[in-house]
Order: structure tokens, then C-alpha cells, then sequence
């Protein structure tokens, strides 16, 4: 233990007096954000310091408040789609997915083969996007600045893959009640193709660029580390948990959307430090790349919605011709379906954990309440465990760590 | 009472065993499992839960406002046993004049945040909260926003004390 944590713990062994510690040093107060480069949003942290070692820190949040659960309860059901993609802007498809399956399972809506084969892939590769957006930054943070140039081309690609199948680039709201928005682009299995096959040699470079620099190894090991039993009780879920030991991963536990017919590895690595962090998300992508390859070479034919008239836009070409279906289309636009009244809460794995939405339904055309369970909110709650009895200086690779973002936090 | 297509099932079973009085009722619908639980109860209901049944993570805490309907309050709890892989919901109702409830900070240290959300946006007190105050709100907002009778638009609020 050097000097410095020794002092530190006497200090927090010791409470302070009129401000004072022994030795006539003095803790100072310092306001981190809400505009800190490190923070990746407009996170507020105020941290009480004694010299270089942080004593307390205490998250302030909401200043990206837009009060979207309480949006959705003005906007009908198919509506509330386009909020989820605000939430959590990187991995906006998983938001979809966790509020469309609740929904479906109220409607009792059986959605086609082929529709749960592209949220899959889709959903896979917006993790690929959001860890690769991490990787960057957070590399970025500890002093490595190619990773993020690299990382964002990576990005760049499947944002264009984005654009091809929804028409957007990040608010896709393409997971919709019934199936997925459109019919997949012509040429669609070509480029994902094309990005496959780049995909896992780059991830090996990133690898080679961080695991040989010194800079960033001495940064990562060792630091913002947590017990597994201490994650668990402050409600953290997704990499940082699998990081810490614990085999849990939705997809495999609880699976949702067919991905029980899929193959691939859950990573888990015991030393829940910032490095095991990064080893789980940097694994993870390489598993993503696997399910979007069986999802693309096993694609299903057939239709991408459902077959429920009262819920999904019926074809034009049938709006011509039929009588119901002008009138399923008239009522679905105007005032949107119903759903039966009934409350459901479908547990997604987004790339940051535990995504999920508890729907309350009143048999009306607008949901009762939706609760949105983020895995952002959850996961920061570890923040003052991870900062205390630390060095001011690790606290920014622990923050990074933690891969949240503060729209899915304040919603 | 619980329904009879729950007293087959083993945590509600065993809760009833170990405390009849505690449930006030129960369902299961689309495969998940509620119990509703007496309102002095909850603390002890989720300590129990968490020590015998694993019920180690507390997914996530919230509220549902059933205004003008009476008791108003719903305080939902979605729990979770990784061991087990189980999920279990459950309630307590709350009336509008007194919207207070035990603290489950004691038993899961991640219940804090929910709570103070729940207390911020809907105003149910939680008792033994260490640190009850807004979350997502202006500390000098007024009222509770994801009340039924809050409204959703126009609102006047001056951002001048930061």
C-alpha cells in the first residue's frame, strides 16, 4: 500500500472535524461535469477529495430528463417505438426489441421466423456499434488515440447498414409491433456479408494495439475493481457483471426472439477490473459477429410481420383491392390498436445489461405506463463504490468502464 | 388467499407457508408470477426472498398511479433469481392520502435510486430511505410528474436556480 492509500484510509477511518483531517490537511469539494469530457454526456459527479485519493462521490443525473415515460403515455401503442430509440442512442434496436416483445406477448401476436432472424441480427449488430463506440472512447480516455479513428470506421459501416434497412441512421425504429418497419432492402445480404468478412481481423488489431500498450495495461489492471456479491446488490447487469465471474446472460437464461436457435459463447473473466471489462466486451463482439453470420446465411424465407390485421399496416397492394383492409388501415392510423389490458415485462441483454420494459395496459389504444428499466440507471449506482478510497486519476478509466449512457439514465 | 394455480408453484407456496398473513393475493398471467403483499409487510417479504429463495437482484422498483381508483398507488417490485433463473413480481397498494411504504434499501443496496425515482416522479414516501430527495427533478420542483393528474403540457418552470 503506497503513502497516499494509507493516508486515505486513516482519513476515512477517522471522521473529519470542522473540515480538518490529521496532519492539518483538509478535504476539498470538486465538481466533475456536467460537461467533462470523460463523462461521454452530461453526467454531474461532486467528489470530496483528500489529496489525490477520492472520499466520497455522489452522482447527480437528469439533466437529460425529457420525461419519456410520461411522453408514451400520450402516444399510441406503435408510436411509443420512436421514443426507445432516444433513450439508449447507441444501441437503439435492442431498446425497440425490449418494448416490442412485451407489447406482442399482451397481443398475443406471433411474429414470423424471418422477422425474429433480422431483430436478431440487427439487434447483434447495433451491440458490434455501441461496444465499438466504447472501445473507442474508452480507449480514447486512457490515452489511445488511434482505437477511436478505427472504432468509428467500424461504426460508420453498420450505421450505412442501418440506413439501408430503416431509411435512418441511428433513430432506425425499425423492431416494430407485428415484426420489423420494411421489407429488407435488395443487395441487404451483401454488404452485411461484405462487413463480416473485415470484422474479425480488425477486432483482433484492437486487441494487438491495447493488449501491447503499456499505457493502457497499467491504466486498466487492477483498477475499479468490485466484488461479484457487491455488483449483484447495487443492481448492476450486462459485461461488467460477466467481467466479475458470473456466466448470466439473458440470451442464454431467459432467450428471447429465437435466440435459443442460435450458437455462440457467453464470455466471462473473474477479475472484475477495468481490463476484464474490456476483454468481455471485446469477446462479445467477436460472438456477436458469429450470430450475425448464422443469421444471415439461415435467414428464413417468408413474411417479415405478422399475421394480425388488427395490428399490422396491411400490404397496398391489398388496400386496393379489399374492403377490410382499407378499413384496418384507416382505424390503425387514426387511433392506433388495441391492446388487451394486462401488464407483461419481456428482460432484454443490451449491449450495457438488463434492458426492459414493464407495459401496463388498460385495454385502451395508449399504454397505461411504461416503466423502462435501464441498464444505464442501474449500472451507475456502483459509481461511489467504484470511485471511494480510489486515486482521482483511476476514476475516469472507472468510468468509462461502465459504459452507460445518459439518455438511457435520465430518459 | 393466492389463487390455486399458484399454490402449486414453489416460492408462493412456501411464502404462504412461512406467512399466510403477509399475501394479500396473486396471479399469474402471460407467465409471470405477481403476489401482492400487505404494505408493513414488504420489507420482511423481500428479506426472505432474498435469503431462502436467492432472490439475490432487484430488477428494477416502480409505481402506477390508478387515479381516481382507490388504493391509488401500486409500488411494483420486479425481482430476480439468477440461481434459480426465476423472476417474481410483486405489489403492495398504497391509498392516495398516505402514500408511504418500507424502505428495501436494507435488503438490496440498488433499491436506493428506484426508490428516490419513484418518490421523485409519483411521491411515494419510502420509510427508512437514506437518503430520500429527487432524482430526476429540479430539487425545487413542484408536484410529482408521472402522477395521473399532473399535466403534460404547459408547464412554467425557470431554470434560474440551476
Amino acid at each position: 500500500m503506497s503513502q497516499i492509500e494509507a493516508n486515505a484510509t486513516s482519513a476515512a477511518a477517522e471522521p473529519a472535524q470542522d473540515g480538518k483531517l490529521p496532519g492539518g490537511r483538509r478535504r476539498m469539494a470538486l465538481n466533475m461535469g456536467p460537461q467533462h469530457p470523460s463523462t461521454h454526456g452530461v453526467l454531474r459527479i461532486m467528489l470530496e477529495l483528500d489529496g489525490e485519493i477520492v472520499t466520497s462521490a455522489e452522482p447527480d443525473i437528469g439533466f437529460l430528463h425529457t420525461g419519456i415515460e410520461k411522453q408514451a403515455e400520450t402516444l399510441n401503442w406503435q408510436q411509443v417505438v420512436t421514443l426507445t430509440d432516444r433513450m439508449d442512442y447507441l444501441s437503439n434496436l435492442a431498446n425497440n426489441l425490449a418494448y416490442v416483445l412485451p407489447v406482442e406477448k399482451l397481443l398475443g401476436v406471433e411474429v414470423p421466423p424471418k422477422a425474429q432472424w433480422l431483430r436478431v441480427m440487427l439487434t447483434e449488430l447495433s451491440r458490434i456499434n455501441s461496444h465499438a463506440v466504447w472501445l473507442g472512447t474508452h480507449a480514447m480516455d486512457l490515452g489511445a488515440m488511434t482505437v477511436y479513428f478505427y472504432c468509428f470506421r467500424e461504426r460508420e459501416d453498420i450505421l450505412r447498414i442501418c440506413e439501408m434497412f430503416s431509411g435512418q441512421r441511428m433513430m432506425t425504429s425499425y423492431i416494430r409491433i407485428g415484426g420489423v418497419a420494411l421489407e429488407p432492402p435488395r443487395g441487404w445480404e451483401k454488404t452485411v456479408r461484405e462487413f463480416l468478412n473485415g470484422l474479425s481481423a480488425k477486432i483482433d488489431e484492437y486487441e494487438n494495439l491495447l493488449n501491447s500498450n503499456p499505457i493502457f495495461l497499467q491504466r486498466a489492471r487492477g483498477v475499479g475493481r468490485l466484488s461479484l456479491e457487491r455488483l449483484l446488490d447495487l443492481g448492476v447487469t450486462g459485461p461488467m457483471i460477466r467481467a466479475a465471474g458470473l456466466n448470466w446472460d439473458i440470451r442464454k437464461s431467459e432467450p428471447y426472439s429465437s435466440y435459443d436457435k442460435f450458437d455462440f459463447d457467453i464470455p466471462v473473466y473473474s477479475e472484475g477490473d477495468v481490463f476484464a471489462r474490456f476483454r468481455v466486451r471485446l469477446e462479445e463482439m467477436r460472438q456477436s459477429a458469429r450470430i450475425v453470420e448464422q443469421a444471415l446465411n439461415g435467414m428464413p424465407e417468408g413474411p417479415w410481420k405478422a399475421d394480425a390485421p388488427q395490428v399490422v399496416l396491411p400490404d397496398r397492394e391489398k388496400m386496393k383491392t379489399q374492403m377490410e383492409a382499407l378499413i384496418y388501415h384507416f382505424k390503425i392510423v387514426t387511433e392506433g390498436f388495441r391492446v388487451p389490458a394486462g401488464e407483461a415485462y419481456v428482460p432484454v441483454e443490451s449491449p450495457r445489461g438488463e434492458i426492459g420494459f414493464y407495459v401496463v395496459s388498460d385495454g385502451t389504444s395508449k399504454p397505461y405506463r411504461v416503466f423502462m428499466r435501464t441498464p444505464s440507471y442501474g449500472n451507475l449506482q456502483c459509481l461511489p463504490a467504484l470511485f471511494e478510497g480510489k486515486l482521482i486519476a483511476d476514476s475516469v478509466a472507472a468510468l468509462g468502464s461502465m459504459d452507460f449512457v445518459l439518455g438511457d439514465i435520465d430518459r | 388467499m393466492l389463487p390455486d394455480n399458484l399454490k402449486e408453484m414453489t416460492v408462493p407456496a412456501a411464502l404462504e407457508l412461512w406467512d399466510a398473513g403477509a399475501l394479500t393475493g396473486g396471479g399469474r398471467d402471460f407467465g409471470e408470477t405477481l403476489l401482492w403483499v400487505r404494505r408493513d409487510r414488504i420489507a420482511d417479504v423481500c428479506r426472505h426472498l432474498k435469503e431462502k429463495f436467492q432472490f439475490v437482484r432487484l430488477s428494477g422498483l416502480t409505481c402506477i398511479d390508478r387515479h381516481p381508483a382507490e388504493p391509488r398507488f401500486e409500488v411494483l417490485y420486479l425481482l430476480h433469481s439468477i440461481e434459480r433463473n426465476e423472476r417474481l413480481k410483486l405489489k403492495v397498494a398504497l391509498t392516495g392520502a398516505q402514500p408511504e411504504v418500507d424502505s428495501v434499501t436494507p435488503v438490496w443496496a440498488g433499491a436506493n435510486w428506484y426508490e428516490r425515482e419513484a418518490f421523485d416522479l409519483f411521491g411515494v414516501r419510502f420509510l427508512g430511505h437514506p437518503d430520500l430527495k429527487r432524482i430526476m427533478m429540479p430539487a425545487d420542483w413542484e408536484g410529482h410528474p408521472l402522477r395521473k393528474d399532473f399535466p403534460i403540457h404547459g408547464h412554467k418552470y425557470s431554470y434560474q436556480n440551476g
